[in-house]
């Protein structure tokens, strides 16, 4: 199935703005981790990548999306919601008693969350436990894990990169999206990981790197990814953390944005941008 | 004096190691158990679990000397429905992987069979970094997870069964050395959450898991000699701990010694302590390694330095029946 750019386009746009009204509403939560990821989350669920059924969410032969920067919850809950795993007016519920739309994913609380995260590092080795037990079953499914680029400091990232080497695991794709900052900075003063791809490809991963906020870059890498054989495949998606709200957050002083919502008041000046935005 | 060694020293016919009990019982069962999938950090020869490896590799991956991904690997297998039995030393799977073991199988209940080899100072010569001597603590701190500790060669191979059986994340302890048997024949009573009584007595209640419950028997035999009749439970499941069984030894021998080849913070000594205060107090006495590392040196040495003897388990027992007495 080709993705329509346009439509896919729209669809960023119109979880970005979910993904803003839902953190805004429960008062916390890391919006800019999430809008950098809106592009290759949303070519995932709805470019035509993701085989998934919200009706059967555990069906054994689904594609499997595993959101490795657990902080990012809200553009996956935004998918989701999108998709219909759930309905739209419960990405309100973010955060509040009683939601299972967690602070972080939690896959025993919401049907269609793959893997419980938040503390990083730890969604690869869950992805390579997928891509091992579809080869073991025999079967075709695909298991795509989304990383951070701060989250590349935990040395079970590499545990997991080279296990996935060692096994060829082609029926995996791992996407980091490096959105350049993490909490206290830029990722590169934090700790210097680049280069990402040549760390990768040198575990035996097929490396690509990509402008992640390019929507028709990102379907081109992930068709590419389909089709490579007996290695696992790494796409560096190059991102803007905030991507979408730039302006507003360089009017603000803030281009990093960690771990908090936009004020009330600030909160149509963000959608508007978002909307504007191409 | 029988009562003077260690359980590695016991009269009792020694049997397997319950590292190999658990080996031997993983390679049956492979057959019967489809579902299992036995991931290796490169301990395979040591964990034991080569020999099933070798029977069914298409269903065994050596992921290299990696704990953490080890147990991360293991949780997504479960949550694609395969029962993963992932074995490493109790010191590093559980200390190296903790957070994967919290994150990746505990949070989320999955079903995940994790085994610790190399538990407890009896390993011997390899030293402390080697020596899992808090790890049943550290399992027991995992919301959900069952913890099993077997004694002996027929009570490890009827445990690999039951908890291949049971559907939830299990904690599995093994040791290293050739133990003493403590159930004849090839089979033992063992359901998860169950002590087994061993030997009756009216005056104190020795509750031990592991290779402490051959030196408990040791004691309770060299007890009796002394007019003491001990009570002898074998605490295969440090959690869901038997409470109703560690209550009625409160109720029915007015004392108990808690023996353990573990730290005394967190282990089965600090459970029975809070059944026991709040249910039914009575004296209690404990047999372990306090606050302390292992070292170097054979088992039998080690064991006898760190007071984890039939006699020190005698003692004990002398001490928490005067203390019912005052």
């Amino acid at each position: 199935m080709p993705a329509n750019l346009d439509e896919l386009k729209q669809r960023a746009k119109a979880i970005r703005i979910d993904i803003l009204k839902s953190t805004t509403e429960a008062g916390s939560g890391h919006p800019s981790s999430s809008m950098s990821a809106a592009e290759v989350v949303t070519a995932l669920y709805f470019g035509g990548f993701m085989n998934y059924d919200p009706k059967q969410p555990r069906w054994p032969d689904r594609d499997r999306f595993i959101l490795s920067k657990g902080h990012a919850a809200p553009v996956l809950y935004a998918a989701m919601a999108e998709a219909g795993y759930f309905p739209k007016d419960q990405l309100m519920t973010l955060r509040k008693l009683g939601s299972p739309l967690e602070g972080h994913p939690n896959m025993n609380r919401l049907p269609g969350i793959e893997a419980s995260t938040g503390s990083l590092g730890q969604g690869l080795s869950i992805g390579v436990g997928h891509a091992l037990a579809a080869r073991v079953d025999g079967k075709s499914y695909r298991t795509y894990v989304m990383t951070g680029d701060g989250e590349l400091g935990q040395g079970q990232i590499w545990e997991a990169a080279a296990s996935a080497g060692k096994y060829k695991l082609d029926n995996l794709t791992c996407i980091v999206d490096r959105n350049h900052f993490q909490q206290t900075g830029a990722a590169e003063d934090v700790l210097n990981m680049d280069p990402i791809d040549g760390k990768f490809a040198a575990f035996g991963w097929h490396t690509q790197v990509i402008n992640g906020n390019d929507m028709g870059e990102v379907v081109t890498a992930l068709e590419r990814a389909r089709g490579v054989k007996g290695q696992p495949t790494c796409i560096v998606s190059l991102t803007h953390k905030g991507q979408g709200m730039l302006k507003l957050l360089e009017k603000l002083g803030d281009p990093n944005f960690h771990g908090k919502p936009m004020k009330a008041k600030d909160l149509d000046a963000a959608i508007a941008e978002v909307e504007a935005g191409a | 004096m029988a009562g003077a060694s260690s359980a590695l020293q016991s009269k009792r016919e020694i049997g397997k190691a319950t590292r190999d009990a658990f080996g031997r019982a993983l390679e049956a069962l492979g057959g019967d158990y489809p579902d299992v999938v036995v991931v290796d950090a490169d301990v395979s020869n040591s964990t034991r679990t080569e020999w099933f490896g070798q029977k069914y590799p298409d269903r065994f991956f050596n992921i290299g000397i990696a704990e953490s991904n080890l147990v991360g690997i293991a949780g997504g297998l479960a949550s694609c429905g395969k029962t993963p039995v992932i074995a490493s030393f109790a010191a590093f799977i559980l200390c190296n992987a903790y957070d994967q073991l919290r994150m990746a199988v505990a949070y989320p209940k999955l079903n995940v069979k994790v085994v610790g080899s190399h538990a407890g100072i009896s390993i011997g010569e390899d030293g402390a970094s080697q020596m899992g001597i808090e790890d049943v603590g550290l399992a027991c701190s995992l919301p959900g997870f069952v913890v099993v500790v077997t004694a002996d060669e027929a009570s490890t191979k009827a445990a690999t069964k039951a908890i291949l059986d049971y559907e939830g994340p299990v904690y599995l302890r093994t040791g290293r050395p050739d133990v003493p048997k403590v159930y004849t024949g090839d089979s033992a009573p063992f359901t998860i959450g169950k002590a087994n009584v061993l030997r009756d007595g009216k005056d104190v209640t020795i509750i031990a898991y592991g290779l402490m419950v051959a030196s408990a028997l040791d004691a309770a035999d060299e007890l009796s000699g002394q007019g003491i009749e001990a009570r002898v439970l074998d605490m295969h499941t440090i959690k869901p701990l038997d409470r109703e069984a560690v209550l009625a030894a409160a109720r029915e021998t007015g004392a108990i010694v808690v023996a353990e080849e573990h730290l005394a913070h967190g282990g089965l000594g600090s459970a029975v302590a809070m059944a026991v205060s709040e249910g039914q107090p009575v004296p209690i006495r404990y047999v372990n390694l306090d606050d302390s590392f292992g070292e170097s040196g054979s088992p039998e040495a080690l064991l006898e330095k760190y007071g984890l003897t039939a006699s020190k388990v005698v003692e004990a027992a002398q001490a928490a029946v005067s203390a019912k007495k005052g």
